[in-house]
Order: structure tokens, then C-alpha cells, then sequence
């Protein structure tokens, strides 16, 4: 039973650490494409906006972007907030990663630093149980820790 | 003063409007199976919790107070003043959601936290 749960909160994780930074990388790709956004005149202010949404990069990021946001939510429902949100920096490691592979960027040796405290962390938080507290869908035939509480305090 | 209650509106209220999106989901259920209808099925029931709503409301000012900020803060002082959100979050885990953190999470959160304060201090 845990161990199914630690599955799914991984893969949930998994995908938002992938999605999440390439949704951030192909927006902000895709921005740069569009040019400098002015406001005036109202012509130029459409122009940019039939070139922003017409741009593939800005739609795979913006679904990239949902897909991060859905596996997020989903994350929460199986397991803690502290277990993934802290969990979800290792996104930060994905960025370096796929900026030195794919863009061949240059990463500074703090960053590397920085990815290797981060992936520690995340170690430690790993080896915590991922969910603490009950859930609304849990099975009634097996009294979650709330209930028994409950039941202690009616009994006495 | 205007640049403190930035911060806070970034940290305490984007945080906290992630909390909403996790009370939420404590109060929808869990996902039982990787199958998308039951994936759909949950996410539209999460909807018609209030807290989804507050905390995209809570997400959405907090967002608008880093455009403010970043229009005169340098970005390599913002950006890692708001790795304290992961302490924030811990602390609303507990409080808010009633999470267990015990002191090996709390050990991953502060390590984390340092990461990614020196990657974004490192670009």
C-alpha cells in the first residue's frame, strides 16, 4: 500500500519536474520570438498578440505549463504539501541539465553546487513517509487516525 | 516599507494560496488509479471546493506582487529571499493541513531551501 503510494507521488513529481521548466523555457523562447511588446500603437499591441498565439512554441510551453499545474494538484491529492513542494525544486537541477545538453549553456560552478544541496535535500525528504494525514477518500472500513481520535474522546 | 509588504504578499500569500490548492485536494480525495477519466473526474470535483478558488485568488496576487517588485528590485535579491517560501510551506503544512514534518523533512526542507537559493544566486 505504500509503496504504491510512493510510486504515484513519484510520478507525479517526475512529470511536474520535467514539465514545469520546459513550460517556463518555451514561454519565455517564445516571448523573445515575438519581440518587445509595446502598447501603443493598439495595431503594434495585435500584432504582437496574433504573433504570441500564433507561435507553436507558446502553446506546447502553455500545455506544458497545465501539465505541471494538473500533476501538481494531483501530487496533492496522494500526498503532503511539505513532501512536494520542496520535492519539486529538484526542477531547478532539470533546467541546469537540459541547458547544458541541449543549449550547451554554461553553468556556473555555485549552480552546480546549488543542484547537488538541492538533490541532497530531497534525499532526506524522500525517505520521510509522503502522506501524514488522512484524506477524504480514504476507506471507511479502516478508521483513519481523526476517527479513532474521535472515538477515544466519546469513548472516555 | 512598500518592498516588505511585497515580500510578504510573495512568500506568506503565494504560499499560502498553494496551501489552498492542498486543502483542497486533502477535502477532494485521493487519486486512486493513473487513468485519465479518474484524474478528470477528481480535478472537477476539486473545483467545487472554495478553496481552489481562494488559492488561485491568493496565487494570482502574489504573481502580480513579483511583477511589481521586479520593476525596481534587482532580480538576484528578489528571486532568493523567495526560497523562504519552502519554510513557509512547511509551516503551513502543519498548521494549515496538519502535516507531520519530522526532523529529516525538516532537514530536506533547509537543504533545499540553501540549493536553491546559491543555483538561483549562481546564474
Amino acid at each position: 500500500m505504500h509503496s504504491r503510494l510512493r510510486l504515484k507521488t513519484y510520478i507525479l513529481i517526475g512529470i511536474m519536474i520535467v514539465a514545469g521548466p520546459i513550460g517556463n523555457l518555451l514561454l519565455a523562447k517564445g516571448m523573445k520570438q515575438a519581440g518587445q511588446v509595446k502598447f501603443w500603437p493598439a495595431s503594434e499591441l495585435l500584432l504582437i498578440f496574433a504573433r504570441v498565439f500564433g507561435s507553436l512554441t507558446i502553446w506546447i510551453g502553455i500545455a506544458s505549463l497545465i501539465t505541471f499545474i494538473v500533476a501538481y494538484m494531483l501530487a496533492l491529492s496522494v500526498a503532503d504539501y511539505s513532501y512536494v513542494q520542496p520535492a519539486a525544486a529538484l526542477g531547478y537541477g532539470v533546467i541546469a541539465v537540459l541547458g547544458y545538453l541541449v543549449l550547451h549553456e554554461t553553468i556556473s560552478p555555485l549552480r552546480w553546487v546549488g543542484i547537488a544541496v538541492i538533490c541532497f535535500g530531497v534525499a532526506f525528504i524522500r525517505n520521510t513517509h509522503p502522506r501524514t494525514t488522512d484524506k477524504a477518500g480514504d476507506d471507511a472500513a479502516a478508521p483513519t487516525a481523526k476517527q479513532l481520535a474521535t472515538a477515544d474522546r466519546s469513548a472516555n | 516599507m512598500l518592498e516588505f509588504v511585497l515580500f510578504v504578499l510573495i512568500i506568506v500569500v503565494g504560499t499560502g494560496g498553494e496551501l489552498c490548492l492542498g486543502r483542497a485536494m486533502q477535502e477532494t480525495g485521493e487519486l486512486e488509479r493513473f487513468r485519465p477519466g479518474a484524474a478528470a473526474s477528481l480535478l472537477w470535483r476539486a473545483l467545487r471546493v472554495k478553496w481552489i478558488w481562494i488559492g488561485v485568488g491568493m496565487m494570482t496576487l502574489a504573481f502580480f506582487s513579483l511583477l511589481l517588485l521586479l520593476s525596481f528590485e534587482e532580480v538576484s535579491f528578489v528571486v532568493p529571499v523567495t526560497a523562504l517560501s519552502y519554510f513557509v510551506g512547511a509551516l503551513g503544512g502543519i498548521f494549515f493541513l496538519g502535516e507531520r514534518v519530522d526532523r529529516q523533512r525538516w532537514i530536506g526542507i533547509g537543504l533545499v531551501c540553501i540549493g536553491v537559493t546559491l543555483v538561483l544566486v549562481g546564474k
